[in-house]
């Protein structure tokens, strides 16, 4: 008797999980539907609500202007996330299985780097990197960008590498392997998920800055893709259908993040929010 | 090669002399004296010695160089060849008696609590919504995700059209209902209710999340056995979802604080704090002043960011309190 009912709201469970849905997302529906639509429709009154005249001017001037700005934000992201890799992975190994003495201190140390606002380091590195001739270098961004990753790397790494039996490690040192050694070939493929994890996170959080980039890099030459799109609002040109289609293309590793690494994603916000 | 070393750490336990007592390797391995241990320290701190140099040279000096910029009278002359004079608190009494300063405070304060207010109560709402597994659920919670993971400047130019005077959806939709056009980003009356709205937008996901895995915990067996005593679903929301899920509120509303006090990417590209300081916070009043004008003042700015870390620590250490306890628990 209670099967059918219970079918029928599941049904309606699921209608409402759709409208649902339909309301949060549209903000990114719009942004795409006013990134198809003609300039001369953009200002007029009903807006049209699916690009039935639609046009991909604005995604040639993605092509015409923005292609240096997507090859210095694909750059800094990938320069990041190695950099992050190479601190946080030995780091973790350290703190899981080594029990190094003062490892709380410096765990304590990276839970609270982890909240110094943006906008404050941002400040402390102009300074710094204006002696040392970094500003509005590549390299800068990788570096600025890399703190916002290498706590969060590092609490992944210590919470995944944790799990490893200590039995493997014991059996790696019985056959005479050192700790380098055990970290490289045993503990390193054996943390491939946390190594996807951290560097998903990694990539999508320097592909996103806009904080360092606009204090370090404002004036160099090779600027990212949020830059890019800065410049486009600011330039008062309002031409919002290719800011709003430069806007879907720097939404692409998120939305590639998303359909591919799905369970990477819930796992990267739950570490360290959350004990499990 | 690996053959010598083999024989040595052999040959180094034989000659350690611990009673073979069938212990695992483990144990043996710790009471195998003070040298073991100590190069066992050693081969510890060699792996975690690029990530502390890392933070002795990236957190920790520009950190102090953030710390001397709002002690010194810094001119942009001072500033690119060193020599600014020792000011003291100066910076920090311009800065207290700005006319900015108590908007830009009341501002950070009603942005923050609006925003973890409500995103708290969406995100549990949905959470517990979905928790219920019905067909596409999973999809769903997945596709919640996004507006957390699209940058920043994507989602605040996205809202900015959205919120347009003249010709954003929302206004449009608000000339439907009949009511007339509002000024979302241009009048300061309504400034900071549009990025507040776009925050909490942004933020829903998070709290969706961490809440979600936090109703992952909670027995089922509890609500089956209240559902048999006949609890309504309300009776059983407030008396055993809301209770066992404290835990998890407390931590997602702390790091919701910490998060939410530093938002400035939202803000900036939205409104620049504006129109005339209706939307300024701390962050973006401190961008302001060291980046934001054609002659910069670092030394306030460097003074207001520093007021802010002292809010967010001090947050922080609460949150990471009660995180240790609950983990103790």
């Amino acid at each position: 008797m209670t099967r059918p009912r219970a079918g029928a709201r599941g049904r309606a469970k699921t209608a409402v999980g759709l409208l649902l849905t339909a309301v949060m997302l549209f903000p990114v529906y719009w942004m795409l539907n006013e990134s198809l639509t003609r300039d001369q429709d953009m200002r007029k009154s009903p807006p049209s609500f699916f690009p039935l005249h639609g046009t991909l001017e604005g995604y040639r001037a993605v092509i015409d202007q923005q292609l240096p700005y997507l090859l210095s934000s694909l750059l800094v992201g990938l320069g990041t996330v190695a950099l992050t890799l190479a601190l946080s992975a030995p780091a973790g190994y350290a703190l899981a299985k080594l029990r190094p003495r003062g490892a709380g201190a410096l765990s304590f140390v990276l839970l609270v780097a982890q909240m110094i606002p943006g906008i404050i380091m941002a400040m402390g590195f102009y300074a710094v990197f204006l002696r040392a001739g970094m500003l509005n270098t590549l390299a800068g961004l990788v570096i600025a960008d890399s703190t916002i990753a290498v706590p969060f790397g590092v609490l992944v790494f210590t919470a995944f590498m944790a799990g490893i039996p200590d039995e493997l490690m014991q059996a790696a040192k019985t056959d005479g392997a050192g700790s380098l050694r055990t970290f490289w070939s045993i503990v390193l493929p054996l943390s491939r998920n946390a190594i996807v994890t951290v560097s998903l996170f990694t990539f999508l959080w320097a592909w996103s800055d806009f904080v360092f980039a606009s204090t370090l890099d404002s004036g160099g030459t090779r600027q990212p893709i949020t830059l890019g799109i800065y410049h486009y609002i600011g330039n008062n040109n309002q031409q919002w259908n290719a800011i709003l289609a430069t806007a879907v293309v720097a939404s692409v590793p998120a939305t590639v993040l998303l359909i591919v690494a799905q369970r990477y994603v819930a796992a990267g916000v739950t570490t360290g929010a959350v004990k499990d | 090669m690996d053959n010598t070393t083999q024989t040595v750490t052999r040959s180094a336990r034989g000659r350690g002399g611990a009673p073979d007592t069938g212990a695992p390797p483990s144990a043996r391995a710790q009471r195998r004296g003070p040298r073991k241990a100590r190069s066992s320290q050693w081969a510890a701190w060699a792996f975690l010695a690029p990530v502390t140099i890392y933070l002795a040279v990236f957190y920790a000096y520009p950190l102090y160089k953030n710390l001397d910029l709002s002690l010194r009278d810094y001119t942009v002359m001072s500033f690119v060849h060193g020599g600014a004079p020792f000011a003291g608190f100066g910076n920090y009494r311009t800065v207290l008696h700005d006319p900015t300063f108590s908007p830009a405070l009341l501002h950070t304060i009603v942005f923050t609590g609006a925003c973890l207010l409500f995103q708290y109560g969406i995100g549990l709402a949905l959470a517990v919504f979905f928790h219920q597994h019905f067909r596409l659920s999973a999809t769903m919670r997945a596709l919640f995700l996004v507006p957390w993971l699209l940058p920043l400047i994507v989602s605040a130019s996205t809202w900015s059209w959205m919120l347009n005077s003249d010709s954003g959806v929302v206004n449009y939709g608000l000339h439907l209902l009949g009511i007339a056009p509002v000024d979302w980003l241009t009048s300061p009356h309504w400034s900071l209710i549009s990025v507040i709205i776009a925050n909490i937008w942004i933020g829903i996901p998070f709290n969706l999340v961490l809440l979600y895995s936090g109703l992952q915990a909670i027995p089922q067996g509890l609500h089956e056995a209240a559902a048999l005593d006949g609890a309504s679903a309300w009776q059983r929301f407030r008396r055993i979802t809301f209770p066992l899920l404290r835990p998890v509120s407390a931590i997602t509303l702390l790091l919701g604080l910490v998060y939410t006090l530093k938002v400035f990417d939202i803000i900036w590209i939205m409104t620049k704090g504006g129109p005339v300081d209706s939307s300024t916070t701390f962050a973006t009043w401190s961008y302001r002043l060291g980046f934001g004008n054609l002659l910069p003042a670092f030394g306030p700015g460097a003074a207001v960011g520093n007021l802010l870390v002292v809010i967010a620590l001090v947050f922080g250490l609460v949150y990471i309190r009660t995180q240790r306890r609950q983990a103790a628990a």
